[in-house]
């Protein structure tokens, strides 16, 4: 069920970096209506489980059903996360 | 059994005997004799040159269970250990010690003697690299625990008779026909040999390996003849780049010089700076970048120093040559220009490991720091430094001098960001320590500086200070609101899986490695 119509996925994109405190997110559209992160960290033992769950509730938030997110991480802090998941959020839209 | 830095300990540990929990910085006192070498007839008019490695360990009659010890001067750059163990393994001995003062990645190799059951034990101050990550993961490849020692609890455990040490093997940059060597001459110069010195005064037998056998007598010697038993020549003991670094530059980084800053300060507004002070700088960029402040300081103000303390680097050597200090004693020489001055400054004097930081004998130098600045991996709400794991649990770091000069010192300063990438630095626990709390007065972030709560002449002197002066509870919540709390890295309860045990400088135990669950 798609929440806004306006949230719709047309491309796979991706937003970020593969550097230090960056994190390059890959969004792309999947055939069902669940959010499923695949999440490679190098602080994954300290901070996967929140890491899932704040990419998760941003794409909830941001409107966004059917979603799989593939992040690859070198220690961002939540700001860029967030900020990084919706913008690559957005440029898929386009 | 919990000791005196709050780590619990087990009773039995394999392969370790009579189990010495840490009690505190000076709550042992040694009631044996030193320990000495078996007595040697050297035979007037014999030669002490082999044709070869294979040789040597033939003349010295090497054994299974022996216990064989290199020097870590050549840093990565060393070919000897690879070179020896080799010709160990091709004669089928096995189940053999090394007892190095350290290990650096170009010691990987030894996985697959590890494996072949070749090398079956490890003692060293480091433990990093692919090998580091290795026995982290397989605990139980080797016999036993690595022992993790500082540079001085490696000499005393020499000096005292703990580690006994069969075959020395010492990678030597020129020596003579008779057996004095240096590190000051030869296409692989590495200055100091202060952790050799140790290892040649005390072992059964001695070998020397090295690429630059002189005809004329070798003087000044840090290794007397009267200690060497053998002599080999083989084309090349280091690669040069891996030796010793170019000279090492200052640090760029804004966040290391600001905890420089602060350390300079801190030496300045408690009264450390002063005529005729003595101080050690760790290796670390932020550490080392002290240097520059302080010598902006001592130049305004007209302080000369009284010594340095090194791991000497040519930034303490310029320091040294422009009046600055009067001397600078060194175990260890760090880089090219450092290596410069141990050649041509009289006030650049060679130190052995013991009179560097043993514990064990009448004088230490480092009893007489007034300040050192060490650099952490991490460090928690009780002042503990972690130097050997980092937050994941790998081992990748040295004990290297860090519990013996931080105990020594007067006023001990650590410099460590807030926050490395995502994780925070102030731990409630350290993954495991390596200097207790005990030893550390004021733990340096970027976001604040916190003084050991018992430093309460510290704390007064401090008071009113402009500086961000705040509790280690403070700053561990200024990094908390930045990145969340971690959750921590959970370890393996079994004793069959303790990686390493960490000896204090005295002997005593302050803490094991345990094996990290990973996936």
């Amino acid at each position: 069920m798609q929440l806004n119509k306006d949230c719709i996925l047309k491309n796979t994109a991706t937003a970020g970096f593969e550097e230090k405190n960056d994190i390059l997110i890959t969004v792309e559209a999947s055939n069902n209506d669940d959010i499923t992160v695949d999440l490679t960290s190098s602080v994954l033992r300290q901070y996967g489980r929140h890491m899932k769950e704040l990419i998760t509730a941003t794409v909830k938030e941001a409107g966004f059903t059917g979603i799989k997110v593939t992040a690859i991480d070198k220690g961002a802090w939540d700001y860029t996360i967030k900020a990084r998941v919706l913008a690559a959020l957005e440029r898929g839209m386009k | 059994m919990i000791n005196a830095a709050g780590r619990d300990i087990p009773e039995q540990i394999k392969g370790i005997k009579d189990i010495k929990l840490y009690k505190g910085e000076f709550a042992y006192t040694p009631s044996t004799v030193k320990a000495g070498k078996k007595i040697r007839v050297g035979i007037p008019h014999t030669d002490k040159i082999l044709e070869n490695i294979d040789a040597s360990i033939e003349k010295i009659g090497l054994k299974d269970g022996q216990t064989i010890s290199f020097h870590h001067h050549l840093r990565n750059g060393d070919y000897v250990m690879k070179m020896v163990v080799e010709r160990i393994a091709a004669k089928g001995i096995k189940d053999i010690t090394i007892a190095s003062s350290s290990l650096s990645p170009c010691h990987d190799f030894l996985i697959n003697y590890i494996e072949n059951g070749t090398v079956t034990a490890l003692e060293s101050s480091g433990l990093r690299g692919e090998l580091g990550k290795y026995l982290t993961k397989n605990p139980q490849a080797l016999k036993k625990p690595v022992i993790i020692r500082s540079h001085g609890g490696r000499a005393r455990a020499i000096e005292a008779g703990e580690l006994h040490i069969d075959a020395a093997f010492m990678a030597v940059p020129a020596c003579d026909h008779l057996g004095n060597a240096t590190g000051r001459k030869g296409k692989s110069a590495f200055g100091s040999m202060g952790y050799a010195m140790i290892d040649s005064a005390y072992a059964d037998n001695v070998v020397l390996i090295t690429d630059n056998l002189m005809e004329d007598p070798v003087y000044p010697y840090s290794i007397p003849q009267t200690d060497v038993d053998y002599i080999v020549k083989v084309d090349e003991i280091g690669d040069p780049a891996g030796i010793a670094s170019g000279a090492i530059r200052m640090t760029k980084s804004p966040t290391q010089l600001l905890l420089a800053k602060y350390a300079a300060e801190i030496m300045e507004q408690t009264g450390v700076l002063k005529e005729g002070f003595s101080m050690q700088m760790g290796s670390g960029g932020a550490s080392l970048a002290v240097a520059k402040f302080i010598r902006e300081k001592m130049e305004k103000q007209q302080i000369t120093g009284s010594f340095g303390i090194g791991g000497i680097t040519g930034i303490f050597a310029d320091m040294l040559k422009d009046g600055l200090f009067k001397a600078a004693y060194d175990t260890q020489t760090f880089d090219t220009a450092a290596i410069e001055s141990i050649k041509e400054n009289p006030n650049h004097i060679e130190i052995s490991a013991s009179f560097y930081a043993n514990p064990w004998n009448a004088g230490p130098i480092v009893n007489n720091l007034d300040t050192v600045i060490l650099s952490a991996t991490e460090v928690d709400l009780d002042f503990n430094v972690n130097a050997i794991t980092d937050s994941n649990g790998i081992c990748m770091g040295a004990s290297g001098g860090h519990s013996d000069t931080a105990a020594g010192a007067a006023l001990t300063l650590i410099v460590v960001p807030l926050v490395r990438g995502r994780l925070p630095m102030i731990r409630d626990h350290v993954q495991n320590v390596v200097t207790p709390g005990d030893s550390v007065d004021v733990i340096i972030t970027d976001r604040g500086i916190a003084i050991n709560p018992k430093r309460k002449d510290l704390v007064e002197k401090l008071q009113g200070s402009s500086l961000p002066i705040c509790t280690i509870e403070e700053l561990q919540k200024i990094a908390y609101e930045f990145v969340g709390k971690p959750e921590e890295v959970e370890l393996s309860s079994d004793d069959k899986d303790i990686v390493a045990v960490i000896e204090y400088r005295d002997g005593s135990i302050i803490d094991v490695i345990r094996k990290p669950i990973l996936d």
